[in-house]
């Protein structure tokens, strides 16, 4: 987020834009005016693209786990949006952007979103009416959500997913707001963090959250053998893989150009940035793959394209577009190390999110410290990075900022799951695991209900969806 | 007398073997999509960075009705449409039969097939 006014105060003030409404639209230049819906009506437009991330994200967790499980993982990213998005708006919301609180660690700005009945209500933000922040902010929050589900595929129970979903929207994502993009402790430091789209306050809060879910529910039946060397369990379907993740290269165009806030001559270098970052995470994953393996596996070098995305989402505003292709290259490269590495110490995710999301968001957020060249509003100067000649001091606060949001997410989603786990139970019978949870956990198959008898009821199809055998 | 032509070939070939019975003057047969493993057993694939047995390969079962002194024929047939020479090329069995019926008709024996 770029130019954050942190004079207004935040949310509460309710501030009149008055340049928004016809009414005054003759008191001020009209060229204001025009600027002022432009920034509302791109930053919508931008809001929209990031939801329809949420498809991508669905796509690429459905074709990276079986048949059987493929309605539960449509559920889970359908209702981690649903949910996630009311939970943000009755609390995380005002958790993230509300009045100070705390000492910066907290803030608070009454239940619901201040203003957003009135259309001309400022958010404090630019030129942001209250309703074009909230809506860019809610699809930020589903998409912290939703990073989640893919790691647990396969074994978590579908109403411990939606009740996690309710919590990391209304609260733990929050918290990480009100440190950063809130104006919070983070904000406040002599060099202040700088995360322009969120690698770490959206993507790493994700990750580590998938991270304590993976690592708590243990690792699907069969992914390890009687030696304890990881088994690979194929995903169904590559091409929904593929699908989903350039449906999240276009959402992305949506995350970063956006994040600016304005419609500004400074939007579509950010769409340049994030578009050459991900190409090169994408061909560095497939060519360490390659030579790692022996073949170019389709699935990791769509995880490398989201790496390189996910790592360039925090420097996008301060690094030149050559470096941007490093940052992304380094993203691909790391992704294909880091999926390995948790295979390897058993913890089981099956489509790579702690990876993608986790690893190369911290990669991302330490990189502004290294390749900073341009003031992204949040730095508040020039060549900050230790590769121009900024030193180590940007290093110190985005050091202490993954390490912070790391102890937060993990240890708050770590307690959530752990209560989970001894109250309502986080992970299915292993009878519904290896069964599926598709007829378990939702009653029908994904597929293939007709296809043997072309639609007809018969009796073998109706008995899957009886009492005795629901979970 | 009636026969049954069993053959377990490789999914590609079914065209080939489809073109050579009709050749051959056979006027129906039944394929099924089937896994198994024979002499050469599975082998191991790699699938994000971790390996993995296919332990059942996919072939194709092609079931032919005959006269039992076309077996041999039909057999022969297939084994000229098929073989590759490499390992994997698949295996064919006759199995002799009771009856058979065309339910359309009722017609039984060898005027079923």
């Amino acid at each position: 987020m770029r130019r954050k006014l942190l004079a207004v105060p935040a949310i509460s003030g309710a501030v009149v834009l008055a340049m928004a409404a016809p009414a005054y639209a003759q008191e001020i230049p009209e060229g204001v005016a025009s600027q002022v819906i432009l920034d509302n009506i791109w930053v919508m437009l931008a809001g929209v693209l990031v939801f329809f991330m949420q498809a991508g994200f669905a796509l690429v967790e459905a074709g990276l786990t079986r048949a059987k499980n493929v309605g539960n993982i449509m559920m889970k990213n359908l209702m981690d949006c649903m949910a996630g998005v009311l939970a943000f708006a009755v609390v995380g919301y005002s958790i993230g952007f509300g009045e100070e609180a705390l000492g910066g660690w907290f803030s608070w700005g009454g239940l619901g979103i201040p203003g957003v009945n009135d259309a001309d209500a400022s958010s404090g933000y630019l030129n942001l009416s209250s309703s074009t922040f909230f809506f860019f902010q809610a699809a930020f929050a589903a998409t912290a959500a939703t990073i989640v589900s893919g790691a647990m595929a396969e074994r978590t129970k579908f109403k411990s997913y939606f009740f996690y979903s309710l919590v990391i929207t209304a609260l733990i994502y929050p918290v990480i707001l009100a440190w950063t993009w809130g104006g919070g402790w983070l904000a406040q430091r002599e060099y202040p963090f700088s995360d322009f789209a969120g690698s770490t306050i959206v993507h790493a809060t994700g990750g580590w959250c998938a991270l304590m879910g993976a690592l708590i529910l243990g690792p699907r039946i069969g992914k390890y053998g009687a030696d304890g060397k990881p088994r690979a369990i194929p995903g169904h379907n590559i091409a929904y893989v593929v699908l989903g993740a350039l449906v999240l290269f276009i959402g992305w165009f949506g995350f970063n150009p956006g994040s600016e806030l304005a419609a500004d001559m400074y939007v579509p270098q950010l769409a340049v940035r994030t578009l050459v970052a991900g190409c090169a995470g994408a061909i560095v994953a497939m060519m360490l793959n390659w030579v790692k393996d022996g073949k170019p596996d389709v699935s990791m070098a769509a995880n490398g394209l989201l790496a390189g995305l996910v790592a360039i989402t925090a420097p996008v505003g301060a690094v030149s577009v050559g470096s941007a292709v490093i940052i992304g290259a380094v993203g691909g490269f790391i992704v294909v190390l880091s999926v390995a590495f948790f295979d390897r110490i058993k913890i089981d995710d099956p489509v790579g999110a702690i990876s993608v999301h986790g690893v190369c968001g911290t990669w991302g957020t330490l990189s502004v410290a290294l390749f900073a060249q341009y003031d992204d509003a949040f730095l508040g100067r020039e060549d900050a990075g230790l590769f121009y000649g900024g030193g180590l001091d940007q290093m110190w606060t985005q050091l202490i900022f993954v390490g912070a949001a790391f102890i937060w997410v993990a240890g708050a989603s770590g307690l959530l799951f752990l209560a989970i786990k001894h109250t309502i139970g986080l992970r299915v019978t292993p009878e519904e695991e290896m069964a599926g949870l598709d007829i378990e956990e939702h009653g029908s198959p994904g597929y293939g209900l007709d296809t043997v008898t072309g639609g007809l009821p018969v009796l073998g199809a109706a008995s899957a969806t009886t009492p005795s055998m629901t979970g | 007398m009636l026969s049954l032509v069993t053959a377990v070939i490789k999914p590609y070939m079914v065209e080939a073997v489809n073109e050579a019975l009709k050749g051959a003057g056979v006027a129906g047969m039944t394929i099924t999509e089937v896994k198994g493993f024979g002499r050469q057993g599975g082998h191991t694939e790699t699938y994000r960075g971790a390996e993995y047995t296919v332990e059942f390969v996919p072939k194709v079962k092609v079931e032919v009705l005959v006269a039992t002194e076309d077996a041999d024929t039909i057999a022969g047939v297939i084994v000229a449409a098929t073989q590759t020479g490499k390992i994997g090329d698949g295996k064919i069995w006759i199995t002799p039969l009771a009856q058979a019926t065309r339910i359309r008709t009722g017609e039984m024996g060898i005027d079923a097939v």
